[in-house]
């Protein structure tokens, strides 16, 4: 059976196609992706772009529509998927999809474009709490990218730069507007952009670390979304939340999708 | 396919009653000068059974409720808050206070014509909103202005001295509105007036615990239109006499088994002012089946209560009832005092954990699901302590939900991510939207 999850992100599209494995000697059904597929919808309507998307993933795995036992959405867009089954929020899907991947994860740390959040999980990937930041960018990716276009620095280049930092330097910033004007002021007193770089992604992770205290940091902790891909902010998010090791998933951007998908297929069994 | 209720339902008989007393109390105050009336304001906290003592046409125009009533119409809320801030008040204060002198400065009453200037201002003092807002009222129109403190610590602390302290207040209470008034104070009216407070805040308490009734037979958001009635005049007889009524309909449906919401399966409670202009978030719950049984700001803020001898939580009993005669100014104004020290949502003020541990007795009692923490960034008051009764409230093992927002302030509340954050608590919940 394959099953399909597609994350309708603030920033880009994420489609992927799951199916059954029958593993050798093991009763239980496991699951393997079969293809995934991001997009950035650019000029496009969200509800088109997810039309065209999915169909682009199922082109590329060789498959049509009806080979696809159920499609289950998440993400700020979910609803714009009019061809979904089902739409579930993005805890229930990150949950599930964090724990999929790493079966020992009881807090999950997404951190997308559009919004940060902690998620608290049982080990069946059902979220048990969950916070996350409200109307406020600080603790979410456009933050760090908006930064980083303030340093005239790629968003791999500026994650990069932050690790040769070992300055610590304290921003206050509440918003991406105030953080913005402290930039500046950083920029005008002639320090280096690594030093700025580290104190933005400290700020960001400082600020995501709080939301996640609200449900408790439990053993193991796993970090999803875009920003893992950010090698600085995973430094600094380590070092705020204290602990040893952050589980990172290959396709972390994926994992909510993952987690929809493995819904899908739950519910089918 | 609509899906099949699981319980009966019908409207409240007395809802329509509810809405002409609260309107005919705001028109009540406009019009208190046409037969030489008097007019007074402050908080709805405030201890309105003092002022009472000058006769029956004294009316009051109490903050919380007429901002409130305000919030509902979003456009008018606007332009008394834009009003304030044009004035040099920041936005971050009280919001209710910011909607007030916002109508105060464009002169402009939400019931029609202009603002009703009061004749004096009385006001108990719990949050710092509290004291400032009425100097600046008493200030802009040039009234006198009288203000209690009541923060004399938690009630379980409470002693004779402490008492003592607001009672004394009380009595010079009643010489300051005798002087400024010119009026001739009658004990006989304030004794009627602190006794039929005690009965509707008893019996409102009352009508609150009948929620505990499963299906429940009040939601939220009607509760909201009906403890609005304590927060104008609470210790007016139409008051009492109406939440007796109410208690007798409330208790039919629990006897007949008549529920808010049809299809209720999961019972929430919620924290602090909801706001105001976006109510539709309890219907909003109502689509998984989810009612908001009350919260402490819907029970306690008017509702007087007390540990009955089974452990249960219910109206607290009434000096009346227990026998204790009340025939002069001072006994009745230890008692008055007293009472309303007990006021359950006024401990928070000393200790975070006094409101963790009401609201864990409520989540139990009320056989509650989880709870939906407004963090209300109109109220410092309310919101006081708010993150810790989060913390409290998890570690005892219910689930929470927070939301931000404001009471009166749209500018800070995003529906849209409020609804997605009940989605995700509902799906933490186990629950799944119902058919439509």
């Amino acid at each position: 059976m394959i099953t399909a999850g597609i994350d309708m992100g603030s920033r880009t599209i994420k489609v992927v196609l799951l199916e059954d494995l029958k593993v050798e000697g093991a009763p239980q059904l496991n699951y393997a992706v079969r293809k995934a597929q991001i997009m950035f919808p650019g000029e496009l309507d969200q509800d088109q772009a997810a039309e065209r998307v999915y169909d682009d993933v199922l082109a590329a795995a060789g498959l049509k529509r009806e080979d696809v036992a159920a499609v289950y959405a998440t993400g700020a867009g979910r609803k714009q998927v009019k061809f979904a089954a089902d739409a579930v929020t993005e805890m229930t899907a990150g949950a599930r999809g964090a724990v999929f991947f790493f079966p020992s994860v009881r807090t999950v740390v997404d951190v997308g474009a559009e919004e940060g959040r902690g998620i608290k999980t049982d080990e069946a990937g059902k979220p048990t709490d969950f916070a996350g930041n409200e109307k406020c960018a600080a603790g979410a990716g456009s933050f760090a990218e908006a930064m980083s276009r303030a340093l005239q620095l790629s968003l791999q280049d500026f994650g990069e730069a932050s690790l040769k930092s070992d300055k610590t330097i304290p921003m206050n910033a509440q918003c991406t507007v105030f953080a913005e004007s402290e930039v500046v002021s950083l920029i005008h007193a002639s320090t280096p952009k690594e030093d700025i770089a580290k104190a933005v992604l400290d700020a960001v992770a400082s600020r995501v670390c709080a939301m996640v205290r609200r449900v408790g940091i439990e053993n193991d902790v796993a970090l999803i979304g875009g920003m893992v891909h950010n090698a600085g902010f995973v430094a600094s998010l380590k070092a705020a939340m204290g602990v040893d090791e952050l589980k990172l998933p290959e396709m972390p951007e994926y994992v909510s999708a993952v987690g929809c998908a493995l819904l899908a297929a739950e519910t089918r069994h | 396919m609509n899906a099949p209720a699981k319980y009966p339902s019908e409207p409240l008989k007395l809802w329509k009653k509810a809405k002409e007393l609260r309107e005919q109390y705001y028109l009540n105050y406009a019009r208190a000068k046409e037969n030489g009336g008097l007019r007074w304001s402050g908080s709805a906290w405030a201890l309105d059974a003092i002022p009472a003592g000058l006769g029956d046409d004294v009316y009051s125009l109490t903050g919380e409720p007429y901002a409130a009533s305000i919030a509902h119409d979003r456009k008018f809320a606007k332009s008394c808050m834009d009003a304030a801030e044009s004035y040099g008040f920041a936005r971050d204060l009280c919001s209710y206070m910011r909607i007030y002198w916002g109508g105060l400065h464009l002169n402009k009453y939400l019931f029609g014509g202009e603002f009703p200037k009061p004749d004096f201002i009385f006001q108990s003092q719990i949050c710092c909103s509290h004291s400032k807002w009425y100097q600046h009222v008493a200030k802009v129109d040039k009234v006198p202005d009288f203000y209690l403190d009541v923060g004399v610590g938690p009630y379980k602390d409470l002693d004779a001295s402490r008492v003592a302290y607001v009672a004394n207040q009380l009595h010079d209470a009643i010489e300051w509105l005798e002087k400024v008034t010119g009026r001739k104070y009658d004990d006989e009216k304030m004794i009627a007036a602190v006794k039929n407070e005690m009965r509707s805040t008893s019996r409102w308490a009352d009508i609150c615990a009948l929620n505990k009734a499963i299906p429940a037979p009040l939601d939220e958001k009607t509760m909201y239109s009906l403890y609005c009635l304590a927060t104008l005049q609470k210790s007016a007889k139409w008051c009492a006499d109406f939440y007796d009524e109410l208690y007798d309909e409330v208790k039919d449906r629990v006897a007949r088994g008549i529920a808010a919401v049809a299809n209720e399966r999961c019972r929430v409670i919620s924290d602090t002012q909801p706001p105001w202009g976006f109510l539709k978030v309890f219907r909003y719950l109502e689509t998984y089946g989810a009612v908001s049984v009350g919260s402490l700001y819907t029970f306690g803020l008017e509702g007087i209560w007390e540990d009955k001898p089974d452990g249960s939580w219910g109206g607290r009993t009434t000096p009346m009832e227990k026998g204790i005669e009340i025939r002069d100014r001072d006994t009745a104004l230890r008692l008055y005092a007293e009472w309303n020290l007990s006021k359950p949502q006024w401990q928070h003020f000393y200790d975070p954990q006094l409101k963790t541990d009401m609201m864990l007795r409520i989540v139990k009692e009320w056989k509650c699901d989880g709870v939906m923490l407004h963090l209300n960034r109109g109220c410092e008051g309310l919101s006081l302590g708010i993150m810790e009764n989060r913390l409290g409230l998890s570690k005892a093992g219910v689930p929470v939900m927070t939301f931000e927002g404001n009471m009166g302030d749209e500018r800070e509340f995003d529906e849209v991510r409020t609804q997605a954050r009940v989605d995700g608590f509902m799906e933490q919940l186990g629950l799944r939207k119902l058919a439509a």
